[in-house]
């Protein structure tokens, strides 16, 4: 029985999956939701079925509009299904890390104030979170002056300084160029083997099926496919929805720090990071 | 020089502007500048109604806004009329429905400047207490659903996900609204109390580090306004709620000034 904080540090990468006897922390079961006026109705998703262990990346990608953002509404609680069940497991701290966030400029908030939105933390948790996600110097910085890169590690430590069982992360590489995105993928992994907390990680860009996930869920509007990164790339279903060029570039990307694909997934040498 | 009439004002001036600066933080934050003008235009006719059916006019005013509020916030829900044009309807129906009603009541005596820009100088003892106790409620309140609201306003999603309730504080926000409208109209009058809720919150934000120290920055300015204001309309005899306006004006220009220059001498420092 994996107890809740010690749990064995998993090996890094892609050498091992997550036991599926981990406790479970999140379920979901046929769920659908329903959007729309009585005379147009439409299903933004459809019979989903989701969970996520402790200590197990969870990848769910899709293209735009396949639903991504309902279910993950749903998963984090904010939005009720129409149809199916969600089962958390019980006293579950989730740490959420937006896709968006529209802070007005005339609101004043630095970093640190940042980190204690949701809850009171001690001074020393919050250092600790910053330093986790290397933004530490930031902590003073207001937040709408934040480049897209300092910005998603100042989201993921907030998330992280409620030591979260569940991390969710709703396109974390939103607005980072490449190079800052393998770093981020990195830190995800390191989290995980750190905390071993689960996480459900949502993206549009198929390079986030990094090797260290341990389940990718295809979806567009319901689940077309689920499985190990290799075995998704290899089924058609994937194909269809993403052309073998994609499929490709899935496979290919595996923790390489030496070159980067571009958008037709041929390989173009590192971007370096803007900030320098 | 200072009459009892005076000090009272002064009381009530300083009551109402402690509270609308913090409150003002928040509608700045979160844009709701037109949602705030709708609510206190629709006071007029929680006027008329309260004078209809002969209940307290404080009261009727409040539930005339909060109604309002509640109705704005479903009908934004239902997605029938772009927002900002239903806060047009709302806003200047309410204020028209309350003007047409008022002069139904040919029996009814009423000073309606008074409402409409404040009548700060017949401020009595009973309405002080309203102000203060009110206001020291209010006040209240807004340090309870503090955090639920302050996360809600950077991102109600992560509010919610991460166990708070952040559309429940956004209700009890605009009844707080609703009462700062009721007590406030006496002081600077239905058309301008959305300038005493933005200007002074306005004018804090280039100097505070947090929220919480711009809450209670907006919260001074707006009372240094309420004071100025006062003593220059009993000096120029000048209406007292534009007045008010005015000095918050004076203010808020100072204080781009002084924020520029404050940018200026930094960029000057090596």
């Amino acid at each position: 029985m994996s107890q809740r904080s010690v749990r064995p540090a998993v090996p890094p990468c892609d050498a091992e999956r997550a036991p599926a006897a981990a406790e479970v922390l999140l379920r979901l079961r046929g769920v659908g939701v329903r959007r729309g006026t009585p005379g147009d109705l439409r299903w933004l998703v459809e019979d989903v079925d989701l969970a996520v262990r402790r200590g197990e990346i969870v990848c769910l990608i899709g293209p735009n509009g396949a639903g991504k953002s309902t279910l993950v509404r749903v998963a984090v609680g904010v939005q009720a299904p129409t149809v199916g069940s969600v089962e958390r497991a019980p006293g579950l701290t989730v740490g959420y890390v937006p896709q968006r966030l529209a802070i007005d400029r005339t609101l004043p908030l630095s970093v640190r104030r940042f980190m204690s939105l949701t809850a009171r933390h001690r001074e020393a948790d919050v250092t600790e979170a910053l330093s986790a996600t290397g933004v530490t110097h930031l902590a003073g910085r207001l937040l709408q002056n934040l480049s897209g890169g300092e910005f998603q590690r100042v989201l993921i430590a907030r998330a992280l300084v409620r030591r979260p069982d569940l991390l969710v992360l709703d396109e974390p590489v939103q607005g980072v160029d490449f190079a800052g995105e393998i770093a981020l993928y990195d830190l995800i992994r390191e989290i995980r083997d750190r905390l071993g907390c689960g996480i459900l990680l949502v993206s549009h860009d198929l390079h986030i099926v990094m090797a260290a996930t341990d389940t990718v869920v295809c979806l567009n509007r319901h689940v077309c496919c689920t499985g190990t990164p290799q075995t998704v790339a290899e089924t058609p279903a994937y194909r269809d929805l993403f052309g073998t060029r994609a499929a490709q570039a899935l496979a290919v990307y595996e923790h390489h720090h030496d070159h980067a694909h571009d958008a037709g997934g041929q390989a173009v040498p590192l971007a370096r990071d803007r900030q320098g | 020089m200072l009459d009892d009439f005076f000090l009272r004002a002064l009381l009530a001036g300083l009551g109402v502007a402690l509270v609308a600066g913090p409150l003002g933080c928040f509608i700045v934050w979160r844009r709701m500048a037109y949602f705030g003008d709708t609510m206190a235009h629709s006071a007029l006719l929680g006027i008329a109604l309260a004078a209809l059916f002969e209940v307290d006019l404080t009261l009727g005013v409040f539930a005339v806004a909060a109604g309002v509020a509640l109705a704005l916030v479903v009908l934004a829900r239902s997605e029938l009329v772009p927002t900002d044009s239903l806060l047009g309807i709302l806003s200047h129906s309410t204020l028209a429905l309350g003007l047409v009603l008022i002069a139904f009541m040919t029996w009814l005596r009423i000073d309606l400047s008074g409402y409409l820009f404040g009548d700060i100088l017949a401020v009595n003892r009973a309405d002080l207490a309203v102000i203060w106790g009110g206001g020291l409620a209010v006040l209240g309140v807004l340090a309870w659903i503090w955090r639920p609201l302050l996360a809600g306003t950077v991102n109600a999603e992560l509010a919610a996900a991460e166990g708070l309730h952040p559309e429940r504080a956004r209700l009890v926000f605009m009844l707080l609204m609703a009462g700062v409208i009721a007590t406030a109209m006496k002081v600077v009058g239905i058309l301008l109390i959305t300038a005493l809720l933005i200007i002074p919150a306005a004018a804090a934000r280039r100097f505070a580090p947090t929220p919480e120290v711009m809450a209670i920055l907006a919260g001074a300015l707006g009372a240094a306004a309420a004071l100025a204001g006062l003593f220059a309309s009993l000096r120029f005899d000048t209406p007292s709620g534009p007045s008010i306006v005015v000095a918050a004006l004076g203010v808020f220009l100072f204080s781009l000034l002084l924020g520029a220059l404050r940018d200026r001498l930094a960029g000057l420092r090596p």
